[in-house]
Order: C-alpha cells, then sequence, then structure tokens
C-alpha cells in the first residue's frame, strides 16, 4: 500500500462525487455539476473519468483501463498503473474479468454485465455547445427539452453530405427526457448503450458527471428519412477474422498497404486465441 | 370578435427611471400596427415587453391562445411563454444575425422552427424551407449557403423566412428594414406587405421610420419619454397630427 | 349613405405657438345612393379638407360624419379600415403605391382585399386599364415612372375596381384629354347608376354639369371670422 488515501481522492470529495453519480442515475442523462478536483494529469487526460473511477472503485474491485478499445496506450497505462499505486486495486485487460471499466471513445465488444461499471471520459458533456454557446440557454433548453436545435445539426449533415456524417459523438436521447452527448464513442457503440452495466460519465475540466442506468432506454437521433445506421469499416479484421468488430486502419508503408484490426485489444486478443484468424494473421505472427 | 392581444397598462421601469407606462392597446386578428417614437422613446422597451423577451412590472399582455383562449403571457409558465413564442409568434430583429444563426446553413435556419415543433421529416422540411425561401426572393440554390455569405437585406429575408415558416399569427419587428439601404427597404417591405396580407398576420412594427409605417401598418401608436401620445389610424396621425410631438416628428421628416 | 352633421375642423400648430386654425365649422350634408354632390367653392375654401375628413384621413374635431352606418369621426381604427376596403372609395389626385408593384395588381388590389378571386380580380383590372387606354406593355410595370396623366388613369381605375356603394372624387378629370375624360365621366354615371353615392370636386365645369345632381358650396361651412 501507499501514503494516498484509497484511490487518491479524501472521503469527502468522493462522498460528493458519489453523490453526483446517485443524482445522475437517478436523473438519466441529466449532467449533475460537480466539485472537479486537481488531479495529477493535465485536463484532457481523462481527469473526470478518474475522478468517477476513483469515487466507484472498493479495494475488491479489479479495474480495466482502455484508451480508443485498446489497453496498452499512453492513457490507459498511465491512468492504470495511477490506480495500481494510489488504490492498490487488482488491473485487468480481460474484460469479462473486470468490474469497473474506464473508457475514452469506445465501449467494449464484449457484452457487459450486471457486475460491471463503465466509466467514460467526456471532453465536453453538452451536447447542444456547438450550436448554442451560452450555457444558461442550453440549461433551459434541456430544462423545456427544446431540442430542436439538435436536429439542426443533423439536418446540416445531411444537406452538406448527402447523409448523417456525424461519425462520433452521435447524440442521443435517453428514456425519452434528456438528449445526452455519449462522449465522443464511435456510432457504431450507440445500440451497445442499452446494456447491463452502469454507465458513468465523467467531464473533469466541464465539471459535469452523468449516468444511464442498466437497461435504461438509449435511443440514437435521427430523421424518420434518414434513419440511424451504426456503421464500421466493410472489413473484416486482419487478425482475428471478426466481422462484427469496431475497426481501426493501420497504414504498413509507404507503397499505400493497410490493415483493419479491431479496436478493442481485448476482444482480438481473446479471439485468436480461441483459433480465428484473419487476412494477415500468419504475417504478423 | 376577440382581439388577438390585449395589452393593459404595461410598464417597465429600468430602476428610477421609466422604460414604458401605461400602455393599452388591443390589437385585432390581421391588423399592423406600427410604433414610432425616437431612440430612447421606449418603443424596443414595450416590443420587448410584450414578446416576452422582458418581463413587464407591471400590467397584463393578453394572447388569444389556440387551444385555451385569452391567457396572460406575463403570468403564464416559462416553457409555455417559448412554446408560443416558437408556435404562435415570430420576432424579427433588426440586425439579422441576432435573429439567425450564422454557422448554420440557410435551410437550417429556416427549418430549426419546424424541427423545434418536432418535424423529423428531412425530406419535407427541406421542401419547405425550399419552398420559404423562393417566397422571400432567395435563390433555392442558396439553400445550402450560410447567412454569412448573403447580403445584408438577403439576410433580413431569411430571418423573415425562419420566422414565419411554422405559420405564426402575431409578428413582432423591431426596425426590420433599419440598416439596409432604400431600394433594398422598399423590396423587404413590398415582401412584408404581401406576406402580411397572404398570411393574415397581425403584426406590431417598432420603427422610427414614418415611410415604413405609412406602408405597412393600419394603425399608430406615437410614444415619447416611454409614455404613448398619439394613437390612430394610420394616414390620420401622419397627416392629421394632433399632439405636438407627432407635429413635430412629422414635421422634421424630409421630402423628396 | 354619406351624412354630416355639425361638422368642424381646426388644426392646432403646437410647435408654432400653439395657434390653432379653425377651417370648417358646422358642416352639415347628407348624399343618398345614386345620387352625386359636386363640391365648390374657392380654392382654399375647405373642398379637399371635408373629402379629408369624410375619408377619416383627417380628425373631425366636433360633429359626426356617417357613411355607411359607421360614424368616421369616432371608429376604432379598424372600423374605419373595413368601412374603406367595403364601402367607401377614394380617388385622390395623387397615387400613392408601394414601389415595386405591378399596375395591375395596383387596380386588382382592392378587389383582392375584398376576397374576389384572383382571375376575377386581374380580369376587372384588365379591362379597367384597357378603358382608361392604358397601353397593355405598362400593365406589368409599377406606375411610379409614369407621366402624371398615367398615374391619374391608373388611380381612377383603382378607384373603380370594386363597385363601392360611396365614393368620394378629388379632381378625377383633371390633365385627361377629352377621350379619357369621357371615359371617367362614363364610369362616374355607372357608378351612380348601380346606385353609389358620390361626393366629387371638379374644376371642370363641363363634366360637373352632366355627372353632378345638385352643388354644396364649402364657403358656407367656413368659421365666421370672430367680427
Amino acid at each position: 500500500m501507499s501514503d494516498y488515501n484509497f484511490a487518491y481522492l479524501d472521503e469527502q470529495t468522493k462522498r460528493m462525487i458519489r453523490r453526483a453519480i446517485l443524482k445522475g442515475l437517478a436523473v438519466p442523462g441529466y449532467q449533475v455539476p460537480f466539485a472537479s478536483r486537481e488531479m495529477p494529469m493535465p485536463y484532457g487526460w481523462g481527469t473526470g473519468g478518474v475522478q468517477v473511477s476513483a469515487a466507484t472503485l472498493t479495494p475488491d474491485d479489479t479495474l480495466k483501463v482502455i484508451d480508443q478499445g485498446a489497453d496498452d496506450t499512453t492513457n490507459a497505462v498511465s491512468i492504470r498503473k495511477f490506480f495500481e499505486k494510489t488504490a492498490g486495486v487488482e488491473t485487468t485487460e480481460e474484460t469479462e474479468k473486470a468490474s469497473v471499466i474506464q473508457t475514452r471513445h469506445r465501449i467494449p465488444e464484449a457484452e457487459l454485465t450486471e457486475d460491471q461499471i463503465l466509466v467514460y471520459q467526456v471532453p465536453i458533456p453538452e451536447p447542444l455547445r456547438f450550436l448554442e454557446p451560452r450555457e444558461t440557454e442550453t440549461r433551459k433548453m434541456h430544462a423545456l427539452q427544446e431540442y430542436g436545435l439538435m436536429h439542426v445539426k443533423l439536418y446540416e449533415d445531411i444537406s452538406q453530405h448527402g447523409a448523417i456524417a456525424t461519425a462520433y459523438a452521435y447524440p442521443v436521447k435517453v428514456e425519452g427526457r434528456y438528449v445526452m452527448d455519449p462522449s465522443p464513442i464511435p456510432k457504431f457503440d450507440n445500440p451497445k448503450m442499452e446494456m447491463a452495466a452502469i454507465q458513468l460519465f465523467g467531464a473533469g475540466r466541464e465539471q459535469r458527471i452523468y449516468a444511464v442506468p442498466p437497461y435504461t432506454q438509449v435511443v440514437s437521433l435521427d430523421f424518420e428519412d434518414y434513419p440511424f445506421e451504426a456503421s464500421k469499416a466493410e472489413h473484416a479484421c486482419d487478425l482475428c477474422g471478426s466481422e462484427h468488430s469496431y475497426l481501426d486502419e493501420v497504414i504498413l508503408d509507404d507503397a499505400g498497404n493497410r490493415m483493419f484490426v479491431c479496436s478493442d485489444t481485448d476482444y482480438c486478443r481473446s479471439r485468436r486465441e480461441a483459433g480465428h484468424s484473419g487476412r494477415l494473421s500468419e504475417e504478423a505472427a | 370578435m376577440t382581439p388577438l392581444l390585449q395589452v393593459k397598462n404595461v410598464a417597465k421601469m429600468y430602476g428610477a427611471r421609466i422604460g414604458c407606462t401605461d400602455v393599452s392597446f388591443d390589437l385585432y386578428p390581421g391588423e399592423v400596427m406600427g410604433i414610432v417614437g425616437e431612440s430612447g422613446s421606449g418603443k424596443s422597451t414595450l416590443l420587448n415587453s410584450l414578446a416576452g423577451h422582458l418581463t413587464p412590472d407591471r400590467g397584463e399582455v393578453i394572447f388569444d391562445t389556440r387551444t385555451e383562449g385569452p391567457v396572460d403571457t406575463v403570468t403564464m409558465s416559462e416553457p409555455e411563454r417559448r412554446m408560443l413564442s416558437r408556435t404562435d409568434w415570430a420576432f424579427v430583429h433588426q440586425h439579422a444575425r441576432d435573429g439567425l444563426r450564422m454557422s448554420v446553413s440557410a435551410g437550417g435556419n429556416i427549418g430549426e422552427r419546424l424541427m423545434a415543433v418536432g418535424d423529423r421529416h428531412y425530406g419535407s422540411i427541406r421542401e419547405r424551407a425550399a419552398d420559404w425561401l423562393g417566397r422571400v426572393e432567395i435563390s433555392e440554390s442558396r439553400i445550402d449557403d450560410r447567412p454569412s455569405a448573403f447580403s445584408g437585406g438577403m439576410q433580413q429575408r431569411l430571418q423573415i423566412a425562419r420566422n414565419l415558416v411554422t405559420g405564426p399569427r402575431l409578428v413582432f419587428m423591431d426596425e426590420p428594414t433599419g440598416g439596409l439601404d432604400v431600394s433594398v427597404q422598399a423590396r423587404l417591405l413590398d415582401l412584408l406587405r404581401g406576406l402580411v396580407r397572404e398570411m393574415g398576420l397581425s403584426a406590431i412594427i417598432v420603427t422610427h421610420d414614418l415611410a415604413v409605417v405609412r406602408l405597412l401598418a393600419d394603425r399608430l401608436m406615437v410614444m415619447k419619454d416611454g409614455h404613448v401620445v398619439e394613437n390612430g389610424l394610420t394616414d390620420q396621425v401622419l397627416d392629421d397630427p394632433q399632439h405636438a410631438y407627432t407635429q413635430l416628428l412629422v414635421s422634421s421628416v424630409l421630402q423628396v | 349613405m354619406i351624412e354630416l352633421k355639425n361638422v368642424s375642423k381646426s388644426f392646432t400648430l403646437h410647435n408654432q405657438g400653439s395657434a390653432v386654425i379653425p377651417v370648417m365649422e358646422n358642416a352639415s350634408l347628407s348624399v343618398e345612393p345614386g345620387e352625386c354632390a359636386g363640391l365648390i367653392g374657392a380654392s382654399g375654401a375647405g373642398k379637399s379638407t371635408l373629402m379629408r375628413v369624410i375619408y377619416g384621413n383627417y380628425l373631425a374635431a366636433s360633429g359626426s360624419v356617417v357613411v355607411g352606418g359607421v360614424d368616421v369621426a369616432k371608429a376604432q381604427p379598424r372600423e374605419i379600415l373595413a368601412l374603406r376596403r367595403e364601402t367607401l372609395g377614394y380617388v385622390s389626385q395623387f397615387l400613392r403605391v408601394v414601389p415595386r408593384v405591378a399596375t395591375l395588381d395596383v387596380v386588382a388590389e382592392p378587389l383582392l382585399a375584398v376576397g374576389t378571386p384572383v382571375e376575377q380580380a386581374r380580369d376587372k383590372a384588365a379591362s379597367l386599364l384597357a378603358q382608361l387606354n392604358i397601353p397593355e406593355r405598362l400593365w406589368g410595370l409599377s406606375p411610379t415612372t409614369f407621366s402624371g396623366g398615367e398615374q391619374q388613369r391608373v388611380n381612377i381605375a383603382r378607384g373603380f375596381a370594386h363597385d363601392y356603394p360611396a365614393l368620394l372624387l378629388d379632381e378625377p378629370t383633371a390633365s385627361l384629354d377629352a377621350k379619357n375624360r369621357a371615359t371617367v365621366l362614363g364610369l362616374i354615371e355607372g357608378a351612380k347608376a348601380r346606385g353609389a353615392a358620390i361626393i366629387g370636386i371638379f374644376h371642370d365645369e363641363a363634366a360637373r354639369a352632366q355627372v353632378c345632381d345638385r352643388f354644396v358650396d364649402v364657403s358656407g361651412f367656413s368659421p365666421k371670422a370672430a367680427a
């Protein structure tokens, strides 16, 4: 153990954050203000998610941290190390074994269960912000469910690109009430948000926490004649052969060769261990 | 006939200073009323108090709603008032940039009110936006351009289209032709006149331009220092002004 | 149809030492349907003023001005507007129109205002313009650019588009050539025949004699000098 209080934050702060989380769960999709603390990492590196994780973790928990689906990227590694050091909790890369998963920009491919909590890092929690800069006004719009503006954004997409071009941070309506920014996850992940696990969202710089309780209705906004589509690259994973996972495109050389691989590294690894293979399996191995 | 709007003793103070006071009038469906007066006479304060942008300190602003009949909009709940301002009311600002979303295309600007009242069919929204562009004499080919690429007169016409697309019954206009050059003004006035006739709109137009009210307004209210000093048929007030201030105002206009 | 009782009118010039200028006193006058009354009196005697008081353009200081059952001196703006739309026509000496509107639409407008179908209104407007010898190539243009005589004829066409039960005519035949003058007089006689009550000012004595049934000398309404 270290000289840190468990999970870095003091108990009063964690209590304050838990209150915000509970309120968020009670009012799904509503952005609860909270007194975000300075964390030993810069804003934009997941300080909101880290504070929510810190208030959520218990000594018995097993933590997984992913960044764009990967366990081995800088952000994921440093946050995992942070909690290993300050909370001394078990960590894992395996989705099934984790009880708390902090994520940046992805939902794991494996279906989550009622025993799990998914914590999102959120840069800008206000889905209306890019169209309406005034906080007083956006709060009022949420309060009065004046969400026409959200569709203006989608309208602009279609008029400029012929289709809804918004590919990530695709706005959703939670339980028929609040319009919510799902954080910059690809819209491929939107349908997964109706899940068994608890979903918590933390925005450190913007000082907002919001939540989606298990089995809550989450509807992606769309038009009758331009329905929502969860899209992904039209390929199979070149390593594990999965045709149903979200893919990253990797440039291989200067000759324009490229490969598509699962963005969820744990999912890809477990499939390969189970004997699945893709187009480039041999060379990669 | 029930008046569309009944204004009773409305007053708005700025501290000890009078914004406007003792204003009462009835506006009937299809009537266009002009409010004239010099800068600081309280005409914009009055307009904003009527449109719900300012809360009057005294008085009632009773609007004949579609569902519940006459209701005092000063005391109604904010959601109801905001709903009215999206469906039954329209507000045309002097500066088009105050009434438009400059970063959203012309089509999106017009479509916003439709989407705000629940229209969720892209094709029909776009069709109506294109139709309205035509009605305000903007080429349909400009539908995806942002208003920042439009001239001042076009921006103002776009603002009008954006406001009228949901078929409001009462339009508030604050110096709608201010800042536009004369030929553009004439075109805009002609357009507004046509739309008012065609849609049977009631309108309250604040302006300091007497030529504008002569063309657009059925009746006229003259304000000075927050008070209404004269009120009547537009051509009668302009051609046979009774109050000293109105006489001064009318005689101050340069003849061309 | 038109009935004035003890109407007086004065102008108070607040910005010129509050000078009060009385211009009319105890004006009483009645015009029946089918009748045309000609106003006479020296220039400046108050013929046009009286006409403007009847139209509601000038506010009567006292007395009553009843046209088609509405007292113009006391009516609400919207009542006067309804009266002007349905009942009371006015052909002034000057054409006042919105820039840019085509001549045909200027003439058809009073018909549209009372709910006449567009086609029918435009047909009527076209036939009036043709009668008054406005070349068809000008119909699509705004009359603001027309010559004085053409504007005057457009103004007359507009005034006769709708069959008003009461008409005020201020110098309708001024500045017209013989042919157009005859057309206008024909229109006035037609209006009388369908039962319109007409008050007119005609400087042209022959025209006056042809259409007027009687004359009213407005000098009789001049305020008596306070001698």
